[in-house]
């Protein structure tokens, strides 16, 4: 079995992102950009069902800027044994980017395609679920346990009950949580090995998609702003604190 | 405009997620319900008494018992031939299920709602909210998913719905329905709570975690919450996470206890009337959104505070 793994290059998750003063975005010049964390725990899985022999191939696919290249690398250097770079310099939505990925899985047969619950920049939470839609196959979201059985896959999912098991016929579509796994760091030797894995360039018309944002963006705004309050010295203060809210008696 | 609003139930009760997206909807136009259960005529029936609803479609199938998203999703969208908006609250369920709706139609999803703008213009949190983006969408159906906290939750009684029973394409034959681990808790929910005591890394393990924040949690008749760190160390389920990918919330008051204060946390709690924050490290940076702030061990600080109160 072959998986597919999607992952974005997005702005690293320590930085702070800051509202460009025209409002028309967040400002991206020189600042670090990293792989998406949920596609790292989505890569990370994809290797550990290759250690357990459950997948021969693992393929990561990036829609993004030509510097997505790096983020291909990472996936390569942590295990991914080839790479498919869908160049463009253009904002790519999810239904766009879902569009794509189907085209790859017409082309590429997995048996599993592991996304990302949700790109930390967008925070859309939309691309897995819109692919399962295209290609009318399962999806199992939010996933913190993945068991292939025969051919069939069980997913545990995160809900905001608590857990949930579901059972999928595969091939299926899975979204990362971050209780799935820990990845792994690349190690020197395998970043300078990954160097040398394939990497196919291609572009969305290659794939006949029309990426034509559906959502116009009309402006970016800084949220309000919260200002810090004061600073009690004790235990008392605060309960008197609490006792003018009318919380305590 | 005619919009269609997915109920989020137990096949027993109507969630209180549903009412913010009512809200929401109504801000659109007609406001028809989507009840997909299994013995849910109960539930189609509290749906009907929401202000402002108009009709309740009830979809009543073994295949609808669980909310399958490759068994709902066509069923939304057969309906939505005569709907102009699919509104979904931002849940587990709205999430899994709106986006394939979406795909469906052909609709780029406007996920995770602030405000509406216009007919087709909204606000949106982007980059764990630290940028709110206005988007027009240019298509011709919409499918919107709803911040919970960011809508007023429209009234359970006083609507006059009439329910009228659909029946959906059923199991699409894809998937199926193993098993919940649903917590069980005499406390409040955690999206809908007054008041919430939350805990992170610092509260050592779960037994720690149960000792230090649950007595002060109960003295306050308050929900529990938890940063990632202290979820992932399994101080508590994940149900109890707060943040960008865990839960919004915004409750009158916060107690954040033990937590640093991460972009990816404030996330989720940044909009909560009064913030009070315990650390031991007055540079922490959930200090810089708290109102008010006591530095100092969390250890000793809050068994004296739940004793104080
Ligand atoms: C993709 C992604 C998504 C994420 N999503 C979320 C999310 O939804 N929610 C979330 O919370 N995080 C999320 N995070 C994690 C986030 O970046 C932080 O790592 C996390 O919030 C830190 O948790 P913490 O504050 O409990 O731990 P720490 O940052 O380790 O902070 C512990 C704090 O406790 C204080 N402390 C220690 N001992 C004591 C004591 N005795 N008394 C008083 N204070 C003490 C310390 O001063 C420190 O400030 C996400 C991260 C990523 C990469
Ligand atoms: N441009 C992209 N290139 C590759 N994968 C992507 C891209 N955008 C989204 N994805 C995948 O879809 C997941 C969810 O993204 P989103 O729906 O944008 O929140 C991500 O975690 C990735 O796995």
């Amino acid at each position: 079995m072959k998986i597919l793994v999607p992952v974005k290059r997005v702005i690293d998750y320590n930085v702070k992102p800051r509202v460009k003063a025209d409002g028309t975005g967040v400002d991206l010049s020189n600042v670090k950009m990293s792989m998406n964390p949920f596609d790292e725990i989505a890569v990370e899985e994809a290797i550990r069902l290759k250690e357990a022999g459950k997948a021969e191939e693992i393929v990561a696919v990036s829609v993004g800027p030509a510097k997505a290249q790096e983020t291909l690398r990472t996936a390569l250097a942590m295990g991914a044994d080839r790479a498919i770079l869908v160049e463009t310099d253009a904002e790519v939505e999810p239904l766009a980017v879902a569009k794509i990925l189907k085209a790859i899985v017409a082309e590429e047969n997995p048996g599993l395609v592991v996304l990302g619950k949700q790109a930390i920049d967008d925070d859309s939470n939309q691309t897995g679920q819109m692919l399962a839609a295209l290609l009318g196959r399962p999806q199992g979201t939010f996933a913190s346990k993945v068991e292939i059985e025969g051919d069939s896959v069980s997913v545990t999912r995160e809900v905001d009950g608590g857990l949930e098991t579901v059972k999928l016929s595969m091939p299926a579509i899975v979204t990362t949580d971050l209780r799935l796994n820990e990845p792994r760091y690349a190690s020197l030797p395998n970043i300078m090995k990954a160097k040398k894995k394939p990497l196919d360039t291609k572009s969305p018309a290659d794939y006949g998609v029309d990426i034509a944002p559906r959502l116009k963006t009309v402006t970016v705004k800084e949220p309000p702003v919260r200002q810090a309050g004061i600073k009690v010295p004790d235990v008392d203060t605060l309960v008197n604190k609490l006792k003018d809210m009318g919380v305590a008696n | 405009m005619k919009t269609l609003v997915w109920v989020e139930h137990d096949n027993a009760s109507v969630k209180d997620a549903t009412l913010a997206a009512v809200t929401a909807a109504s801000k659109l136009g007609e406001v028809n319900l989507l009840v997909a259960g299994s013995g849910a005529q109960g539930v189609a029936d509290a749906a009907a008494q929401i202000a402002g609803a108009s009709k309740v479609y009830l979809a009543d199938d073994a295949a609808y018992a669980n909310p399958l998203a490759e068994n709902v999703a066509p069923l939304v969208v057969q309906l939505m031939a005569e709907h102009d908006a699919f509104v979904a609250p931002a849940t587990t369920t709205g999430k899994n299920i709106a986006p394939r709706v979406a795909a469906l139609l052909d609709v780029m999803q406007i996920s995770d709602i602030l405000s509406v703008e216009g007919e087709k213009t909204f606000t949106r949190p982007i980059y764990a909210g630290n940028a709110i983006a206005t988007v027009e969408s240019s298509d011709a159906k919409l499918v919107i998913t709803v911040r919970g906290t960011a809508f007023e939750k429209a009234a359970t009684s006083g609507g006059s719905g009439s329910v009228e029973a659909v029946s959906g394409p059923g199991d699409a034959g894809l998937s199926s329905f193993v098993s919940a681990e649903l917590a069980k808790s005499e406390r409040p929910e955690l999206t809908s709570a007054k008041i919430i005591v939350s805990g992170g890394r610092a509260l050592k393990d779960a037994d720690t975690f149960q000792e230090v924040i649950f007595p002060l949690a109960d003295k306050l008749h308050a929900a529990v919450g938890a940063s990632r760190a202290a979820v992932d160390a399994g101080y508590v389920p994940n149900d109890y996470q707060v943040g960008q990918t865990g839960k919004i919330v915004a409750p009158e008051i916060y107690i954040a206890v033990g937590i640093s204060g991460a972009i990816q946390h404030l996330a989720g709690m940044k909009d909560s009337k009064t913030i009070i924050a315990i650390n031991k490290d007055e540079d922490a940076p959930i200090f810089q959104v708290a109102d008010i702030g006591l530095v100092g061990d969390l250890f000793t600080v809050v068994p004296e505070l739940t004793n104080k109160l």
